[in-house]
């Protein structure tokens, strides 16, 4: 399927609302659309909602030779995914230009900045190593791609633990999660994604781009840090020009929106952690919230009152005295007793249903919300 | 004589699923119990031998005598012969237009479908316009066309609109809600203040009020309308009357 295509009065409206500091969501200019954190049931598993993007991050692990280049090192794979679900535009099966451009940006930020101690995943050096994979799955797209699968993935790789190893001689065990407590990665630092769209030439800079906001930028640049300020990587695309002055701007910007987002991943991890030793609820299905439509609810049926009491008066005092007959008890077996027939009412109350329909005239209207009405249930009490 | 479609009667008003089968009991009607009747089966319903069956989910809605449809909160739209939607022009090609309608194909808008057009006198439409029109043909096996006159030629409304302002997509039902005669929605939001609106039945709604920032209300205002009971509705609007923003 086609994408669908921006018409000219959007594209002009959007340009103006941004000179005039607008954003379509009543978001500022530096402002992140909510960011909300959530793990699975299993380690490893992290999904991410950036407003409405929203991203799965999976991490697993496998033994494997090393690359004879790197004996003792453990190996790292990253690999983005676009599927259709994501967005009608995306295809499976074919490398876009946005689909290489994400997973190397994903690269450059988890992997050539060293934030996971690939020496720490050697099992036998030149023969068995760890291969870490983070598989990312894009599940739907509102812009902002690259900042949200970078905060799942970092998520993910600190939530994750490997199974646990001993060596002896030649001979590995790897151990099951019941034999022994899975490891968690070593971690040196939490590079985050941060992303600056330009509008206008570089006049106008907005954080945390939607989908239509960035099908007119000019110019994307997006920073990876970590909360210690050290930039791991810088990507400017778009062929935009940008001053010293900006770049510096942004990386301030920047500096202060990894903190907060770092301190989000923590306080997420810290949460999820405290949910499991205590053996409580945890894993997605809990952390959904219930959402239910309710414009298309149905009205609550009215009912008139307004004569209720008169009536009901009026049918109690012109109503026979109830049957005098009371049914002498049965004793079936010593021990036991038994008034009337089970099942059955003998008590003689059994027409108080039709009399409260018939004599009470309780009419069901539609809407209108007049004082004299009231809401149901109305139930009058003959005997 | 009991009808064959108390069935219907007492799932009105509810929540169906898909796969959710009414079945009529057509021994019934041959052995004159119960009166035979017609019944005209809207969106979301199909026949399916003697049985009808749900194929969308949403809340079963009845018209009297016998039609009988589902109301789904459904994002994709279909071309239908008749309704009137909202295109964007993506490309000129030839003797016509291809617009984008929200639907699984463009559509084509022949230039001589606008009011006053002729050979010599093209319409001025440029890729990227927005044109407000109404579905000639719209047929599942073939390319589904636009015009933007009515039967007599008159523009009646139709046409190129939307220099400024702002398009954004709602879910069908909303569009719906919105366009019905009664709508309380568009009730409450005049009382805020003046703007221009279009709707078309493929969920795209553009708004045009005095300046960006109360555009830009009244379309965040319209699409949280979509999960909002009327007293909810009304809490909102009264709060931005009051001066919120």
């Amino acid at each position: 399927m086609r994408e669908t295509p921006l018409s000219n009065c959007e594209r002009l409206f959007l340009l103006k609302a941004i000179e005039s500091k607008k954003r379509l969501d009543g978001r500022q200019t530096y402002d992140y659309r909510s960011i909300k954190i959530s793990f699975g049931t299993d380690y490893g598993c992290c999904s991410v909602n950036l407003g409405k993007t929203r991203v799965l991050a999976q991490v697993s692990c496998e033994l494997v030779p090393p690359k004879d280049s790197r004996p003792t090192e453990g190996i790292i794979f990253l690999n983005l995914e676009l599927s259709p679900m994501a967005s009608p535009a995306f295809q499976t099966n074919r490398q876009s230009e946005l689909l290489v451009t994400l997973n190397r940006q994903l690269e450059r930020c988890l992997r050539n900045s060293r934030c996971i101690d690939t020496e720490s995943l050697c099992v036998v050096s030149g023969e068995k190593v760890w291969q870490i994979r983070v598989d990312v799955h894009v599940l739907n797209h509102d812009g902002n791609l690259m900042d949200a699968a970078s905060i799942a993935a970092i998520s993910a790789l600190c939530h994750f633990k490997r199974p646990d190893v001993a060596i002896q001689g030649r001979d590995v065990t790897v151990f099951g999660p019941a034999e022994r407590d899975p490891v968690p990665l070593s971690i040196y630092h939490m590079p985050v994604c941060v992303s600056f769209a330009f509008f206008q030439q570089g006049t106008y800079l907005l954080v945390d781009p939607c989908e239509k906001e960035e099908l007119i930028m000019d110019g994307l640049l997006v920073m990876a840090m970590n909360k210690h300020r050290e930039i791991c990587s810088i990507q400017s695309s778009g062929g935009i020009m940008l001053l010293k002055e900006q770049v510096l701007r942004c990386s301030k910007i920047a500096s202060v929106k990894v903190s907060e987002i770092t301190e989000l991943i923590n306080k997420a991890l810290e949460n999820d952690r405290q949910a499991r030793k205590e053996g409580g609820k945890f894993g997605f299905v809990e952390s959904m919230p219930k959402e239910r439509i309710t414009a298309l609810k149905r009205e609550e049926s009215l009912v008139e009152m307004t004569d209720v009491q008169e009536t009901a008066d009026q049918i109690i005092s012109k109503a026979a005295a109830g049957h005098e007959v009371v049914p002498s008890p049965v004793i079936v077996a010593t021990g036991t007793g038994q008034v009337g027939e089970g099942l059955q009412n003998t008590w003689g109350l059994d027409e108080e249903d039709e009399e409260e329909e018939s004599g009470t005239k309780v009419e069901k209207r539609g809407t209108g919300s007049k004082s004299e009405y009231a809401c149901l249930p109305v139930s009058v009490f003959l005997h | 004589m009991d009808s064959i479609l108390s069935c219907f009667k007492d799932k009105v008003g509810e929540v169906v699923l898909p796969g959710d089968v009414f079945s009529l009991d057509l021994s019934d009607v041959e052995n004159n119990t119960v009166k035979s009747e017609k019944i005209i089966c809207g969106p979301g319903l199909r026949r399916n031998g003697d049985e009808i069956l749900v194929s969308k989910s949403g809340i079963l809605r009845h018209r009297s005598p016998n039609l009988y449809w589902i109301d789904s909160q459904q994002k994709r739209y279909v071309p239908a012969k008749g309704e009137s939607v909202i295109g964007v022009v993506t490309a000129k090609s030839g003797d016509s237009f291809k617009v984008d309608v929200g639907g699984s194909e463009l559509a084509s808008l022949s230039y001589l479908a606008f009011e006053g057009a002729t050979k010599r006198n093209r319409p001025n439409v440029q890729v990227g316009d927005l044109v407000y029109s109404q579905f000639a043909i719209a047929n599942k096996d073939m390319e589904p066309e636009l015009v933007c006159i009515d039967s007599c030629g008159r523009a009646n409304g139709m046409g190129v609109f939307g220099a400024d302002g702002l398009l954004f997509k709602v879910s069908l039902g909303l569009v719906r809600r919105l366009l019905s005669p009664q709508s309380e929605i568009i009730k409450d939001l005049e009382k805020l203040f003046p703007f221009e609106m279009v709707v078309g039945l493929n969920g795209r709604v553009w708004v045009k009020a005095n300046g960006i920032q109360k555009t830009l209300i009244v379309a965040n205002l319209l699409e949280s309308c979509e999960n909002m009971t009327p007293q909810q509705r009304q809490a909102l609007f009264k709060r931005v009357a009051e001066g919120s923003l």
